[in-house]
């Protein structure tokens, strides 16, 4: 049986090693699913839920690109990736894209081939302390004990700015985020630093949440996106614009209750052009005109989709801050279609 | 005599004196405890101190495990439930158990795996216990193929043609043996590639459009929690062990060829560590094989398992033949028999007797190190825990998790490490 299967795979082999890498939305509609990498759990982005259903902000994405592709937001097969085969699964072609916490830089961009298609969340480094500390800024640690996880930026971020602080630090290397409530809430640590996000999620987690403040300091940017492989553009364009369509729709006020209506036709021009009542959007990237309504049909527009996931109404309590429209003074930003 | 005796000796004890109890220091609870805890001040103070640890634990930890909640739909219900109390939440597995054993495993299909858990016991039976009949290891034999087939479903002819390898084999074998020993040998390799290689994929394809039979298909990627762990860790076990045994042997032989063979991959596996194997399936294999093909995860890593555990076992059974004495190998040489026959009626037996401590510990290490897998990506019950507190309901929750777990693997560790003492006393021949 092992060997029936080896074989099959040198057979495949052959047959399709011909293909170009290009065709990812062929081979994904001939699949009838798509492969989605995310992270193994991360609290209010991706985890599965008591009937092995993933939910949250990051899988949203992937749902909204499949309901686009497909017509099933439910077609997904979610890949669990950590951060060490996260890049290389897609490369490979494990994966078709990564919706995955991961941090835009210059080096993933340029050096590893990848494609960041735009931000879907913008993060930055924080401090959380104990209230009783009396801390009310991160330039008042100076000698604290600080949890951090090892290998990340975040450790690279928090020499840097302890460093240009002129200030001293004792770390406490820990693996894990749960290790890292574990050991902060037993008092082995003065600050647990890491992702904003990922603090406030811990801190709700908390029998007393009020009992610590996450510190006003953010000492790095770490603008979070999803990522597709180099080399096809149409691809990139799709998972692209069906962010955009997510936060354009936000803007224009299409919502998963009325992109029904919407879609019959309105008044506004760029709504029509986004929900294709008006000018041929879909086929120019290889899709129906309905794409974008199915997209915002899968899981609502980004504000509905941060609301139900990771909100300030969730247990994780997190305010839109810089992720508001740049209309309400964020940086979610949709590119016009136009 | 006693008339004598009257006269001389003013009294005589004419019945026993009833045995009278020991003092009281000297029998039942109170010597045990004079003896064993409070035999010298050094003892005193030892069991003084233990004492206090116990007491020390049990009020951290007892409380704890009294308020256990079993029924609530989330952390902070726990905490509603407790009201300030401490508590443990064991509401969690109550939640999630499923996805801890099972994993994604479709929840109307987990019968398949249940049923495939018992026949593993009842194929293992005859293995392991000598007294039970010998037919059962027919069972055995079709296993493998049946426990396939129960776990990952599909077509029913697949697990039959890969059988039917097998089958083609001992029929090449049986047949070609009349004419020369040799040639059997090579008949009995090549025909079961010649079946799997050119005849298994149209006979496979020809039965299913004949006979459409065959269980729902399950995609590997729905396995995960213990499931994977025991999938993992039954099959690295039971390849391990023979690959381990020729590998051995092959160190040991006088052919330059295999031996230099042999050498190299257990001085290369055992010199490298088992995260790096498990990487490099993972990634770098992606790499190798072209873009949309997917070699099946689990496939390759319950390959770099085996191989992983066959070099340590090859050194385990080396250990077993280096303490046998010299006169054993010159004894089966003077008894005229070949170096197989040699093999399997003289040395093995001897030789596996000696390193069953050594092989059941690889064994262990080996289930233990399925856990490991969480590393690239696959929910074992370890990643299964970290995905569950992701969830919003049970974010921040931790020991109950790694409780259930740790139960998990001490029971079938457990059960192998008693397993491994009844058969060391069971083969026990020696006098000591």
């Amino acid at each position: 049986m092992k060997k029936s299967v080896f074989v099959g795979a040198f057979a495949a082999t052959a047959l399709v090693a011909g293909m170009a890498q290009a065709q990812t939305l062929e081979s994904i509609q001939d699949r009838g699913e798509l492969n989605c990498g995310v992270s193994t759990g991360l609290a209010g982005f991706s985890a599965p839920d008591a009937n092995g259903v993933w939910q949250g902000f990051d899988v949203a994405v992937c749902r909204a690109v499949a309901a686009a592709v497909l017509d099933d937001a439910m077609a997904v097969n979610f890949v669990p990736t950590t951060g060490q085969t996260r890049f290389s699964a897609l490369a490979s072609g494990e994966v078709d894209m990564l919706a995955r916490n991961t941090t835009w830089t210059f080096t993933r961009d340029i050096d590893l081939n990848l494609t960041f298609v735009g931000v879907n969340y913008y993060d930055g480094q924080g401090f959380m302390v104990n209230r009783d500390l009396g801390v009310s800024s991160a330039t008042e640690l100076d000698g604290a004990t600080v949890c951090i996880q090892t290998g990340t930026t975040t450790e690279l971020n928090l020499a840097d700015f302890f460093r240009s602080n002129g200030m001293e630090y004792e770390p406490v290397p820990i693996e894990t985020n749960a290790e890292a409530q574990q050991q902060y809430l037993a008092g082995a640590c003065d600050v647990y630093t890491t992702d904003v996000s990922g603090l406030a999620a811990t801190r709700a987690s908390f029998e007393s949440p009020d009992a610590h403040v996450i510190l006003p300091e953010v000492i790095s940017k770490e603008p979070l996106g999803p990522v597709v492989r180099d080399g096809d553009k149409q691809w990139e364009g799709i998972v692209r614009w069906t962010l955009f369509a997510l936060i354009a729709a936000e803007e224009l006020g299409i919502t998963s209750a009325n992109v029904a209506e919407m879609a019959q036709g309105t008044d506004m021009p760029e709504v029509n052009r986004l929900l294709g009542t008006e000018g041929e959007f879909g086929a120019m990237l290889g899709l129906d005109s309905d794409w974008a309504v199915r997209a915002i049909s899968a899981a609502g527009n980004y504000g509905e989709i941060f609301a139900a996931n990771i909100g300030d109404q969730t247990p994780i309590g997190l305010a839109r801050g810089l992720n508001a429209l740049w209309t309400q003074g964020g940086l979610q930003y949709a590119m016009p279609f136009r | 005599m006693s008339n004598i005796e009257s006269q001389t000796i003013a009294y005589v004890r004419d019945t026993m004196i009833p045995e009278q109890a020991p003092p009281l220091t000297e029998a039942g609870a109170i010597k045990w405890l004079r003896e064993n805890l409070f035999s010298g001040w050094f003892n005193t103070v030892l069991t003084l101190l233990s004492l206090a640890v116990i007491w020390w634990s049990l009020a951290a930890i007892g409380p704890w495990l009294v308020n256990m909640v079993w029924n609530a739909g989330s952390l902070s219900e726990c905490r509603r439930i407790l009201d300030g109390t401490e508590g443990a939440c064991f509401a969690v597995i109550n939640d999630r158990w499923h996805q801890l054993l099972f994993g994604f495993y479709p929840s109307h299909l987990y019968w398949r795996p249940v049923l495939a858990l018992v026949l593993l016991f009842v194929a293992l039976a005859p293995i392991l216990f000598t007294g039970l009949p010998r037919k059962m290891l027919i069972f055995s034999a079709i296993y493998p193929f049946l426990g396939y087939h129960l776990l990952w479903g599909g077509s029913i002819w697949l697990p039959i043609s890969a059988l039917l390898g097998f089958v083609a084999g001992a029929v090449a074998f049986l047949v070609v043996r009349k004419v020369n020993g040799l040639a059997a040998i090579f008949a009995a390799v090549l025909a079961p590639v010649f079946w799997w290689l050119f005849l298994a994929g149209p006979f496979d394809s020809a039965m299913s459009s004949v006979l459409p039979l065959g269980l729902e298909f399950v995609r590997s990627d729905r396995f995960g929690g213990f499931l994977i762990s025991l999938v993992i860790g039954v099959t690295g076990i039971s390849l391990s062990l023979p690959l381990g045994i020729l590998l051995a042997l092959g160190r040991q032989s006088d052919m330059v060829f295999v031996k230099s063979v042999c050498v190299i991959f257990i001085e290369f596996i055992r010199g490298v560590p088992l995260i790096t194997l498990l990487f490099t399936a993972s990634l770098l294999l992606n790499y190798f094989l072209p873009p949309g093909t997917s070699f099946d995860l689990i496939l390759r890593v319950i390959i770099m398992v085996t191989l992983f555990a066959a070099a340590y076992m090859a050194e385990v059974v080396r250990g077993g033949l280096a303490a046998l004495p010299k006169g054993q190998y010159e004894a089966a040489d003077a008894l005229g028999l070949d170096y197989w026959k040699a093999q399997r009626l003289i040395i093995m037996p001897q030789a596996l007797k000696i390193s069953i401590p050594g092989i059941v510990n690889t064994f262990i290490g080996l289930f233990k190190d399925t856990t490991l897998v969480v590393f690239i990506g696959l929910l074992d019950p370890i990643g299964l825990s970290n995905a569950i507190r992701a969830s919003t309901d049970w974010q921040g929750i931790y020991w109950e998790l790694f409780i259930f777990i740790g139960a998990l693997f001490f029971i079938f560790c457990f059960g192998i490490s008693r397993y491994s003492m009844y058969l060391e006393r069971k083969l026990k021949t020696d006098h000591r």
